[in-house]
């Protein structure tokens, strides 16, 4: 339902012009989730943002049902924007703070549902469905803990009847009891709506948890996409190899941090990006063509594709993993 | 079990509120050896926190009891002038948002100097000399020219990494980290936890760990203290603790932990935990 082509973001700056979000290619079908991953600046939520169309596309197409929404403006968005909707990180932010529980819900039906009393029995329904008690209709956002202000949000997006929801980070801020909450009520909001979720984590452990198809990100390109088992358990991008390999597991006997190869540097300034192949400088299997020239994402198995010089001659595997990546 | 480095016993933590006095942690106690990392883990608001910074005595207002002994000597209750004469084993803390630790107006380098005068009578280029050498410790690049660098310019990895170098300056005998990696990036949160444990082995400096993340407790720790309502519930080595949680609340804070789905078939249902701690609607 969802079919992204070629989109770029671009950003201005003193510096000169950041291009967030550089190429990108993807789909989202309905009633899937594809968990999109990567680490802080990587032009995830830059992404996110452009298929909401709260920040301006620069490139490439965002097709909903096969109509390109990337340049309409306006009033010919509305239909678009009832499709589409958006859970952000920070439930404290995205709510206003002088509004109700009631008011907040409503807020997206005033613009479909003129008759009030309708509007009060969608919200008290909305509130039902995402398990907060009809007693909180009055309370403002700050007289609510976080795990039911996220409730709130989602119940906001899900007014107009969405078939899509963009969730960026939608769990981050909460803990651990609150996010298996909130992780199971999406998917059973999914189950029954048949929504289709574009999931946005830095996360691994949820992503794991909540995507069927990942899409792992770095430095506003797409390295590598694949089916939730093919991408987090057999990861082929050296990139998301090393990203796996730093995520902390539960395993104290084998699983000791101090004893395991993790990648060295950080993320460069997408300002000055790398030449060749964005990872490059951090790649502990880098190779001379790297350093000049872009890989492009290929078709490597069914419905995977990787980004990487190397994986064009199956020079990576997941051997390199349990090997341990050779600090560079 | 070797000799203490730190001894807390029955600390109670309460601060003044409109009506009465709202409790923050009851009669808590425990001990860290030389060395040795214990991670305090529990869910927002189970008191972890202010354990930390009652030891550190940034707590003024607070109604403290119990005892912490730091190498045999009394911790709590210290005035600033006396804390600060406290030689020999201080304690030092890095916070989670290394940001607002910092700074602002003041070069990496100031900062550093400052943190290593407050230590020792030092002359200034012998100060100077010591942060060079601080921030090799951390492994910053180009250390000599992020010396005249603000805050601002760094990422928060290396921001991290300064805090680091400041704590290090006051030569600790015992660090407290709370939350020192949540606000970064996973590869970054695993460089910084590995250098917190390379620092501590090369130094015999023990490491108290603050943190809700049951994996990086797992990864790091030597024993664990889960806390809840201010409350010890378990302590445990880090092998049983994971293999053979006692305490229902610390099976329930594992298991409530995203699981990956399996590659057929629906998704595995997180346990939830009953009382988590949410305001009752």
């Amino acid at each position: 339902m969802l079919e992204i082509q070629g989109l770029d973001v671009d950003y201005r700056s003193h510096g000169g012009t950041v291009r967030a979000v550089r190429g990108v290619d993807l789909a989202v079908g309905r009633g899937e989730t594809l968990g999109l991953v990567g680490e802080s600046g990587c032009g995830k939520s830059s992404l996110a943002r452009a298929v909401m169309r709260l920040t301006d596309v620069a490139r490439g197409a965002i097709r909903i049902d096969g109509i390109d929404i990337a340049r309409l403006k306006g009033r010919a968005l509305l239909p678009y924007r009832r499709k589409l909707q958006m859970v952000f990180q920070d439930s404290a932010s995205s709510l206003d703070p002088r509004f109700d529980m009631t008011r907040i819900i409503e807020e997206p039906l005033r613009t479909t549902q003129a008759n009030g009393a309708a509007r009060a029995r969608r919200v008290a329904s909305l509130m039902d469905q995402v398990g907060l008690a009809a007693s909180l209709k009055d309370r403002y956002p700050h007289e609510l803990s976080g795990g039911q202000r996220q409730r709130a949000a989602i119940a906001r997006a899900l007014a107009c009847g969405p078939e899509l929801l963009v969730l960026d980070e939608p769990v981050s801020a909460l803990d651990v009891s609150l996010q298996a909450q909130v992780l199971n009520l999406l998917v059973d909001l999914q189950q029954e709506y048949k929504l289709a979720y574009l999931f946005v984590s830095h996360d691994i452990g949820v992503v794991q948890h909540m995507a069927d198809r990942v899409a792992v990100m770095y430095l506003g390109r797409i390295v590598e996409t694949g089916t939730h088992a093919d991408v987090l358990a057999a990861p082929a991008h050296p990139y998301t190899q090393a990203l796996l390999a730093a995520v902390p597991v539960i395993s104290p006997r084998t699983h000791r941090i101090a004893n395991r190869p993790v990648v060295t540097g950080e993320l460069p300034s997408p300002l000055n990006p790398p030449t060749g192949c964005a990872f490059h400088p951090r790649c502990p299997l880098v190779q001379a063509r790297c350093r000049h020239a872009v890989p492009q994402l290929r078709v490597a198995g069914e419905g995977r594709a990787v980004a990487c010089h190397l994986h064009e001659t199956s020079q990576v595997s997941s051997l390199c993993l349990q090997e341990g990546l050779v600090p560079a | 079990m070797s000799p203490s480095l730190l001894e807390v016993r029955e600390l109670s933590i309460g601060f003044a509120a409109a009506r009465g006095v709202v409790s923050a942690v009851e009669r808590l106690s425990f001990d860290i050896a030389p060395g040795e990392t214990l991670a305090l883990v529990g869910e927002s608001g189970c008191g972890k926190t202010v354990t930390g910074l009652s030891l550190m005595g940034l707590l003024p207002s607070a109604r403290i009891g119990g005892s912490a002994r730091l190498a045999g000597q009394e911790v709590l209750g210290l005035t600033p002038r006396q804390r600060r004469k406290h030689r020999g084993a201080p304690i030092a803390m890095v916070f989670q948002d290394p940001l607002t630790s910092l700074n602002p107006v003041m070069t990496i380098g100031a900062q550093l100097v400052e943190a290593i005068r407050a230590d020792r009578p030092v002359s200034r280029r012998e100060a100077a000399d010591y942060a060079l050498h601080l921030l090799e410790r951390v492994r910053i690049p180009a250390p000599r020219q992020r010396l005249g660098e603000y805050p601002h310019r760094l990422s928060g990895g290396m921001r991290q990494r300064v805090v680091i170098a400041l704590a290090l300056a006051q030569r600790p005998a015992l660090l407290i980290a709370d939350e020192p990696t949540t606000a970064l990036d996973v590869t970054i949160q695993a460089q910084i936890l590995q250098l917190l444990l390379e620092l501590k082995n090369e130094n015999g400096m023990a490491l108290l760990l603050i943190t809700h993340d049951l994996a990086v407790v797992s990864e790091t720790a030597d024993r664990v203290l889960v806390m809840r309502h201010g409350q010890a519930v378990e302590e445990q080595p880090v092998i049983p603790f994971f293999e053979a949680p006692r305490h229902p609340y610390s099976r329930g804070l594992i298991a409530a932990r995203p699981q990956p789905r399996p590659r057929f078939g629906p998704r595995p249902r997180l346990p939830e935990l009953v009382d988590s701690g949410e305001f009752a609607g």
